[in-house]
């Protein structure tokens, strides 16, 4: 059962270093399920470290949630390290990638709009293209928006990474 | 050296003495391995059994209980005891067999992943793929079932890894990145706690299961007498304070006595010591405590904040950080604590006088759950383990066994297993053979493990189980009346097995008491056996748990009677 909400609701962006092991993100996406957390989105790899991964995630909820997540991720043996970095410089990206409908002399608007927001065209067919694109959130979330009405066929986000800004690491 | 060998000297190294379970296929290489008798193995007549066995163990001992079965139905029927063993803290080792690594996955004749059923009911699992990860896993296995906050910790075993070999040498230390728990507390916060209970004109020690975890009740029971704070305890807590005490409260909570709940409602301090807030606790969280502030005592972060904002948190070892808050306390000079709280001691001992928890025996009428409890402890000097089932009995139990000592109350707190209770006291007895042990049950609940009768038999175990029996799922029955008007579904059980010959059905011993006076006889009938004894109390059917706060309910919701 989701619990009650009192607070005012805040998305963050946690970052989790955890042991690259076989079912640690079971672990974490059984937590959020059993507690009744969300994801909003959740993006993981292998960090220069093979056998530490690092996921960014990104949850929402009021003060106790979002402090509860934490906790409870810590409290996996398998976590090994938890930020919150909502509450800390950062830099965050995620990269899109976006099948376009080119047909009806669209060609040209579509690929106008690349330019503006510095997308790679990287599949061209007759009647599609495939844009990438990087950036923050206001930034992926604006392309999306110019794109739709062209005919948006198909899209695929890889999720937030996030890191903190200066010379500490985590 | 084989796997199943190295399975075996890696619990003789942790000091593992006694292993519950029940065999199967994929976990016979070690069972055949535990043929040499190194290590006592109890056959239990069912997988849950061995778990809460496992558990009865780990609780009356503080050492984690251990626990074997096979793979797919052995493993999911370890599944209850594992989620009873998390919620209350309990540190047991469970291991299962499981098919051969080169068939995992493929639906293989009794594959359950139970690594992937169990991962939110332990505190951690592991599937071991390589037999040269066994020691270490068990070494790790060990580590984190009881240390921090103690808690369940699996351990899959594949049957091709506890034939393969390896060299064998058990690690001397453990070093798990992720998992470093937190025992000192901050000094700091110690401090700032200590300054905080010196200021309060009303403060309250609200003290849970983690007092017992951490050995802390001489700690407790030095700080209630020290700062003159009156203490409450939760279910689990009971016995981390004596019972019978002038400054305890009585258990707290839905079935908390009117002078603990009354006291939470007024007091201005409550220190929280090892407990969670739970809503068995709390009731409705708005009213809850409305003129406290709160000083919170945990070793599992997120037990703090969880359901309460709390003022002052602090993280560390309830043993250690009593310690420390009591040093602070003493190193105050000039405060006469008695004399500071004499008007909140006072309005205390009034609530006790006026409101004592209250039934009536009549000594010709129908015999009372409640007086059977008060014979038990009588009888037993209160020297006894007591475990329970689950039910009106449980609460009995709790509310007219007085306990003065840690780890001489057993019972499923935060699942509410009904079935614990038994296995819970064989495991108990068999870690403490002579001491006598007692299952308040339920004929409810009893039934739900009945079946290990036959292992107390086999293993000689002097275990008693005295049955409330009320004919119903007296509980149940107790919300329907007050919630469901009266609609009595599916709380009756009118077929119910003649307890006696049960009992001597498989071998052990039955006696029936259904009068007030026969009631002494039985208890010290059945103490004097030193056999497993099943005792039939027939008691009156429609009684009733009181004080009684309904769920989500707070202090002005209390119903007396
Ligand atoms: C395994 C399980 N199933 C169902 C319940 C719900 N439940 C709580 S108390 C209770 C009745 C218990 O009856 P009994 O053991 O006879 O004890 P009594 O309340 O009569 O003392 C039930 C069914 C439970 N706690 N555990």
């Amino acid at each position: 059962m989701p619990r009650q909400q009192n607070g005012e609701v805040q998305r963050h962006t946690f970052a989790v270093l955890v042991e690259n092991q076989f079912g640690v993100l079971g672990r974490i996406t059984g937590l959020f399920s059993a507690r009744g957390f969300n994801i909003e989105s959740l993006s993981v790899a292998e960090t220069e470290d093979p056998s530490v991964s690092r996921i960014t995630l990104v949850t929402a909820g009021d003060d106790m949630i979002l402090e509860q997540v934490n906790k409870q991720l810590n409290r996996l043996i398998d976590v090994i390290k938890v930020t919150d970095l909502s509450e800390e410089p950062h830099v965050d990206r995620e990269m899109v990638l976006i099948k376009v409908n080119t047909e009806d002399f669209r060609r040209a608007e579509v690929f106008r709009i690349g330019e503006i927001f510095r997308a790679k065209i990287v599949d061209v067919t007759a009647k599609t293209y495939v844009l990438e694109v990087t950036g923050d959130e206001g930034k992926i979330g604006a392309v999306i928006d110019l794109l739709k009405p062209l005919g948006i066929k198909e899209i695929v986000r890889t999720g937030k990474i996030a890191i903190g800004r200066g010379q500490g690491a985590m | 050296m084989q796997g199943a060998e190295i399975f075996i000297e890696s619990l003789l190294a942790e000091g593992v003495d006694t292993i519950f379970g029940h065999p199967g296929g994929a976990i016979l290489p070690i069972n055949d391995a535990l043929y040499s008798g190194r290590i006592r193995h109890i056959l239990t007549r069912h997988e849950q059994g061995a778990v809460h066995m496992a558990e009865g163990y780990a609780r009356a001992t503080g050492r984690p209980g251990v626990v074997l079965v096979t793979s797919g139905p052995g493993g999911t029927n370890v599944v209850t005891g594992l989620a009873d063993a998390f919620m209350d803290s309990t540190p047991i080792v469970v291991f299962t067999g499981q098919v051969p690594t080169g068939v995992i996955g493929n639906d293989a004749f009794q594959e359950a992943d139970i690594v992937g059923i169990t991962r939110s009911c332990t505190k951690h699992n592991y599937l071991v793929r390589d037999v040269k990860d066994l020691a270490r896993t068990i070494k790790e296995a060990f580590y984190i079932a009881a240390s921090g906050r103690p808690g369940p910790v699996l351990v899959d075993i594949p049957k091709d890894v506890a034939n393969a070999s390896t060299d064998f040498s058990y690690p001397d230390s453990v070093d798990i990145r992720g998992y470093r728990p937190t025992t000192l507390g901050h000094a700091g916060q110690i401090r700032r706690a200590a300054e905080m209970l010196a200021a309060a004109e009303r403060p309250v020690i609200y003290a849970g299961g983690g007092v017992i975890h951490s050995e802390a009740a001489a700690e407790l029971h030095e700080l209630g007498e020290f700062a003159a704070t009156p203490v409450t305890n939760t279910l689990m807590g009971l016995g981390g304070f004596p019972g019978r005490h002038d400054l305890w409260l009585g258990m707290l909570g839905m079935h908390g006595t009117y002078t603990a709940n009354m006291a939470m409602d007024q007091a201005d301090l409550v220190i929280a010591v090892g407990a969670r807030f739970d809503d068995r606790v709390t009731g409705n969280l708005e009213e809850f405590c409305v003129g406290a502030e709160f000083i919170h005592i945990d070793i599992d972060p997120s037990s703090i904040g969880k359901n309460i904002p709390v003022t002052l948190p602090i993280v560390g070892d309830v043993k250690m950080c009593l310690q420390r808050l009591l040093k602070e306390l003493r190193a105050m000079e000039g405060k006469d604590w008695y004399a500071a709280h004499a008007s909140w001691l006072t309005q205390i001992a009034e609530w006790q006088r006026d409101f004592p928890l209250l039934y009536e025996q009549d000594p010709d009428g129908e015999l009372m759950p409640q007086y059977v409890c008060e014979q038990i402890y009588e009888v037993t000097a209160g020297e006894a383990i007591i475990t329970t089932e689950v039910g009106q009995h449980q609460m009995w139990a709790a509310q007219f066994y007085h306990f003065m000592k840690p780890r001489h109350f057993i019972t499923s707190g935060g699942l509410g297993t009904m079935g614990y209770g038994f296995p819970a006291a064989i495991g108990a007895q068999i870690a403490y053979p002579d001491r006598t042990v007692i299952d308040i049950a339920g004929d409810g609940s009893f039934q739900m493990n009945v079946q290990e009768l036959a292992t107390a038999v086999q293993y000689d175990l002097p275990v008693i189980v005295a049955i409330l029996n009320n004919h119903s799922l007296g509980m149940v029955r107790q919300w329907q009346q007050f919630f469901y008007e009266g609609r009595y579904a599916d709380t009756s059980l009118e077929v119910s097995p003649d307890y006696v010959k049960l009992a001597e059905a498989y071998g052990a011993v039955g006696l029936r008491a259904t009068k007030p006076d026969e009631v002494r006889p039985a208890l010290e009938e059945a103490i004097r056996l030193r056999r497993p004894v099943v005792l039939d109390f027939v008691v009156k059917m429609t009684e009733n748990v009181f004080p009684m706060i309904p769920t989500g309910g707070s202090i002005k919701d209390m119903l007396l009677a």
